[in-house]
């Protein structure tokens, strides 16, 4: 059995075994949701270490024929792409479960649904077979709607819960229309990624078939991802959430669009890509400019949170956009690293809103003195939200930035406006009303997170953001190659704007690789 | 001839008069293990024929091609079969809220009906299936007013009994007319000799009246105002025979006659086909959404699942019929377990009320689970049946716009999904009140017996086993989809 069917598999089956705890043993409860998601986590850690950069193929692959007749099976393994993505998945989870003490009511009911959420996405991003890929994201998606539906907060909470409900199932159906066309017109007779992208290098899909399918996967991928202009549920939806279901969602459920269109559309789909891809890069400045201005003038610290979270995704759209490999680079780091962002100020505002029972900007203030570790760490975290270097997001964006100069100039002017101003500014006037400034007097009574349990989420999180921060080369060398490939398949026939001559094998050694691309970015850089 | 073939039919009415005349010396506090016997027994005949040895196993036709036996109706009836199971184990549990000394009249109806079904199932001659569609229609108006006490009963009797003796009259015509131009009632033959009247109008108007018909068994718009209001007012077991055994019965008889009679004609109805399961689709989940009678409910989804099972007939494919059947194999347990839970739950309240379920997860959390998985499997939610389902009646209709170029394919698609999208509002209201609604004053723990518990575990079982292990039931149902395309 591969580590990555462990990986997947401990959180369902430990939500099989909830069902069987009876409800007032909270402690049990809680015991086992942490275990099972820790589990998770140092396997996928174990998995990361292990991964071997630019190895030909997949790795930890297991296969296991499911209905024979249509070509499904159970395949999972990894490569570059989502190698990232399940470690920072697990990592997530993990904190997420620790963060659920905030859930005081039917605790058995959400750390059940917690757990076929965590187990459903990994296994989604863990897997090579499109009914399996598409069948654990839905698995995992409905339980969002539960969770929010009823632990949420706030007086809006029905109308965030029909307006996510109503946009995420529209989106993950209108993708799934688009996978079964691919599938039938692919003529491979089977859901398995790799084969089918192999069979479509001997007979690649028509011109037609192509522009047909790839908006079915571009919207609906896009509006589970929150491209504006479907992005209006994520700011609400993500405000009224439970925190663990915010930090999930956003951090984790949200990239499989993303990680959808790189590795299904992309390859399979090169001519649509390229013809849509000034599409993509246009509604990214929708991303970027308009929801950035939205997200200024947010009074609520969630529903700020929420909107920058919805332009961040404007840079991954861009450096998908971009096609090309840095671009494609940029776009998986950034969704590693705002992964591990989203969850940790979704985290931290969850925590001040337990605390103070408010997230207005306005009646908060000077937080900093009576919650110093939450304090810093919300500093933090806003840092990395601006893109300061030294946290990952900082390199992912910037990574983005050198690959989409050379394909869409006028846009990364307008992104880079984006990241660097609007984002400054939303973030240190947030960070200024809330921990800075005189306490109000009704504050007089917060407590910061003292218990190591408490802080371990938060400084797990933190610390997987300098990490990759200060050391983006262990993400790099792993996506390089495959990304390579992926952009070799996108930009079939058409090589025109993308200066970085395409190469067939990954089989070079790593360090030659990161070097290369050390020098290419230098190069574009200084240009 | 060969009379062996109906051997299996033969032994279900025998059964069903064998339990009319067990009631004359069974004293009246046992009477409820007539129904456990009868369970037995067709549990037997379920074996026998699945083995492959009994009557439906031998693949051949009798009484001069108007009976046949092939892969189809092997699968319709062995679902009838275990629809039929279900459903005594469910009046077993109801008998004490039917009148006095008629339950085992009650059992032997459910048998006749049964019988019906199975006829239906390997009828390939008009005569036979209007037969068929009349012994189970008659012997439903019976079950569906069976409790002569309940004003509701008898109302949803009466509509049941003009709308369908409407319906038949429909349908009566429309063979008439097709014997009057074509000279055949048999499907083999009318297939060899319909291309010559494939332009006369009247042949046409024979074969619509006939769809007309079965639209109104299966519930299909514009034939599907009775469905709610009799869901409604009849006994929960007989509803929950009623939404699956009546619903596959016309639907075995539309393959039927749409792939085998009249391949010709259905060709060029593919329109038709499209619109009508479209419409049905939007209607059934509209309509659900204001319900609060929970059985009134279940009526307008049973028309919406109508309409997601018509796409695997619009599809003209062998894919769509396997999908299609594929599709009622999980409907049969999902819907039994929903109205199992129904049964069990409404039976000391007057009420049917959605707000009834409020407090179930403490009453019982067997009860609440159930009843849960059952609307998540109708929702189309993973990974229970109503998923794969739903996947494979999706897959078969895009596959269908891209063979044929008819655009309006990928709208059927679109609507599809709408109400699909729709559907998840009542069905998670449904959810909200048995976990998250206020609880009422009474939350006595619910007692089961021990054959309720055994069937709702088989429901379960049987949910859950289809969408996760769909391989068994598709090689099945593509068999039966390949002994239709022959």
């Amino acid at each position: 059995m591969s580590i990555l069917t462990y990986i997947a598999g401990w959180p369902l089956l430990a939500a099989l075994l909830l069902v069987l705890v009876p409800r007032n043993y909270r402690v049990i409860i809680r015991a086992i949701a942490v275990l099972a998601t820790l589990i998770s986590a140092v396997l996928a850690v174990k998995m990361f270490a292990q991964f071997v950069p630019g190895a030909n193929g997949f790795q930890f692959e297991q296969q296991i024929p499911w209905v024979e007749s249509l070509g499904i099976s159970y395949h999972v393994g990894v490569d570059g792409l989502n190698v990232g993505l399940i470690l920072m998945g697990a990592i997530v989870a993990f904190a997420a479960a620790l963060c659920s003490w905030e859930i005081q009511t039917r605790e058995k009911e959400f750390y059940i649904l917690l757990l076929v959420m965590t187990g459903g996405i990994l296994g989604a991003f863990a897997s090579l077979d499109v009914f399996f890929f598409y069948f654990l994201h839905e698995l995992a998606l409905v339980p969002t709607f539960i969770m929010i539906g009823v632990w949420g907060r706030g007086e809006k909470k029905n109308y965030a819960t029909f307006q996510i409900t109503l946009y995420l199932s529209i989106g993950a159906l209108i993708a799934l229309i688009g996978l079964i066309a691919l599938y039938l017109k692919s003529g491979a007779n089977t859901f398995d990624i790799p084969k089918i992208i192999e069979h479509a290098k001997a007979n690649p899909l028509s011109v037609n078939a192509q522009n047909f399918i790839f908006p079915l996967l571009l919207f609906g991928f896009g509006i589970l991802v929150s491209l504006w202009p479907f992005h209006s549920w994520a700011p609400l939806g993500y405000g009224v959430a439970p925190s663990p279901t915010a930090m999930l969602h956003a951090g984790v459920l949200k990239k499989f669009g993303l990680y959808g269109l790189i590795r299904i559309a992309l390859p399979l789909l090169p001519q649509a890509a390229q013809s849509w891809a000034h599409v993509i890069a246009w509604l990214c400045v929708g991303n970027i400019l308009y929801v950035g201005w939205v997200a200024m003038r947010q009074k609520d610290l969630n529903l700020l949170i929420g909107n920058s979270s919805v332009a961040h995704m404007g840079f991954i759209f861009l450096g998908i956009a971009s096609l090309n490999l840095i671009g494609v680079t940029g776009a998986i780091l950034i969704m590693v690293a705002h992964g591990f962002l989203a969850a940790l100020t979704f985290a931290l505002s969850g925590y001040i809103y337990k605390q103070t029972g408010t997230l207005q900007i306005s009646e908060l203030g000077g937080l900093c003195r009576k919650l110093p570790f939450i304090g810093t760490a919300l500093l933090m975290a806003a840092m990395a939200g601006c893109g300061l270097p030294g946290f990952a997001n900082f390199f992912g964006e910037a990574t983005v930035f050198f690959g989409a100069w050379t394909t869409f100039p006028a846009v990364t002017v307008i992104a880079l406006w984006g990241a660097l101003v609007i984002g400054g500014i939303y973030m240190t006037r947030a960070i200024r009303n809330i921990l800075h400034g005189p306490l109000p007097e009704k504050w007089a009574s917060l407590a910061d997170a003292t218990n190591a349990w408490r802080k371990l989420p938060y400084a797990l999180l933190l610390a997987s953001l300098l990490l990759f921060g200060f050391v983006p080369k262990l993400l790099t060398e792993k996506i390089n190659p495959d990304a390579r490939k992926i952009v070799a398949l996108a930009t079939v026939e058409n090589k025109t704007g993308v200066v970085i001559a395409t190469r067939s094998s990954g089989r070079e050694s790593a360090p030659n690789l990161l070097a290369e691309n050390q020098r290419r970015l230098a190069s574009v850089a200084t240009k | 001839m060969n009379s062996s073939l109906i051997m299996l039919e033969i032994s279900v009415i025998g059964l069903g008069l064998v339990l009319m005349l067990a009631d004359l010396f069974v004293p009246a506090e046992r009477r409820r293990f007539i129904g456990y016997a009868a369970i037995v027994a067709l549990g037997v005949l379920l074996v026998t024929s699945l083995s492959g040895n009994g009557s439906c196993g031998q693949f051949d036709t009798a009484f001069g091609g108007m009976f046949v036996n092939d892969a189809l109706s092997l699968f319709f009836k062995q679902l009838f079969i275990v629809a039929a199971i279900l459903v005594l184990f469910m009046a077993a549990e109801f008998s004490d809220k039917l009148a006095e000394g008629s339950v085992a009249e009650y059992y032997s109806l459910i048998l006749f009906a049964l019988a019906g079904m199975l006829f239906a199932a390997s009828s390939n001659d008009f005569t036979m299936l209007f037969v068929s569609i009349e012994l189970i229609t008659i012997t439903f108006y019976v079950l569906v007013s069976f409790q002569r006490g309940k004003i509701q009963s008898l109302e949803a009797g009466v509509k049941y009994l003009i709308l369908g003796a409407l319906s038949s009259a429909f349908m009566v015509f429309g063979i008439a007319l097709i014997w009057g131009t074509t000279g055949e009632l048999n499907f083999t033959r009318l297939a060899a000799v319909a291309p010559q009247f494939a332009d006369s109008q009247i042949f046409l108007l024979g074969v619509l009246l006939v769809l007309v018909g079965l639209g109104f068994k299966i519930a299909a718009f514009p034939f599907q105002i009775w469905a709610p209001d009799v869901y409604q007012g009849a006994p929960t077991p007989t509803t929950a025979f009623l939404a699956i055994g009546s619903k596959a019965a016309g639907f075995v008889l539309l393959l039927r006659v749409l792939f085998t009679a009249v391949p010709g004609v259905t060709a060029h109805w593919a329109n038709l086909l499209i619109v009508i399961s479209a419409i049905t689709i939007l209607y059934g989940n509209l309509c659900a959404i204001p319900q609060r009678n929970l059985k009134r409910l279940l009526g307008y989804s049973s028309i919406a699942h109508a309409g997601y099972l018509l796409l695997g007939v619009a599809a003209l494919s062998a894919s769509g019929q396997s999908a299609l059947m594929y599709y009622l194999a999980g409907y049969v347990f999902t819907v039994m377990a929903a109205f199992f839970v129904i049964t069990l739950v409404m039976r000391h309240l007057a009420t049917e009320d959605i707000s009834g379920l409020a407090g179930l997860n403490q009453r019982s959390p067997l009860l609440a689970a159930t009843l849960t998985l059952a609307m998540v499997s109708l929702a189309g939610i993973p990974p229970l049946a109503g998923f794969f389902g739903k996947f494979l009646l999706l897959k078969a209709v895009i596959e269908a716009a891209q063979t044929s170029h008819n655009h309006g394919y990928y709208c059927l698609a679109f609507t599809a999904l709408a109400g699909v999208i729709i559907s998840l509002y009542y069905y998670f209201g449904v959810i909200r009140a048995i976990y998250w609604s206020k609880s009422p004053e009474d939350v006595s723990p619910i007692v089961l017996s021990s054959p309720a518990k055994f069937s709702i575990g088989a429901c379960l079982a049987g949910m859950l086993w289809i969408g996760v292990f769909p391989n068994t039931v598709l090689n099945l149902t593509n068999l039966a989809a390949a002994a239709l395309g022959k």
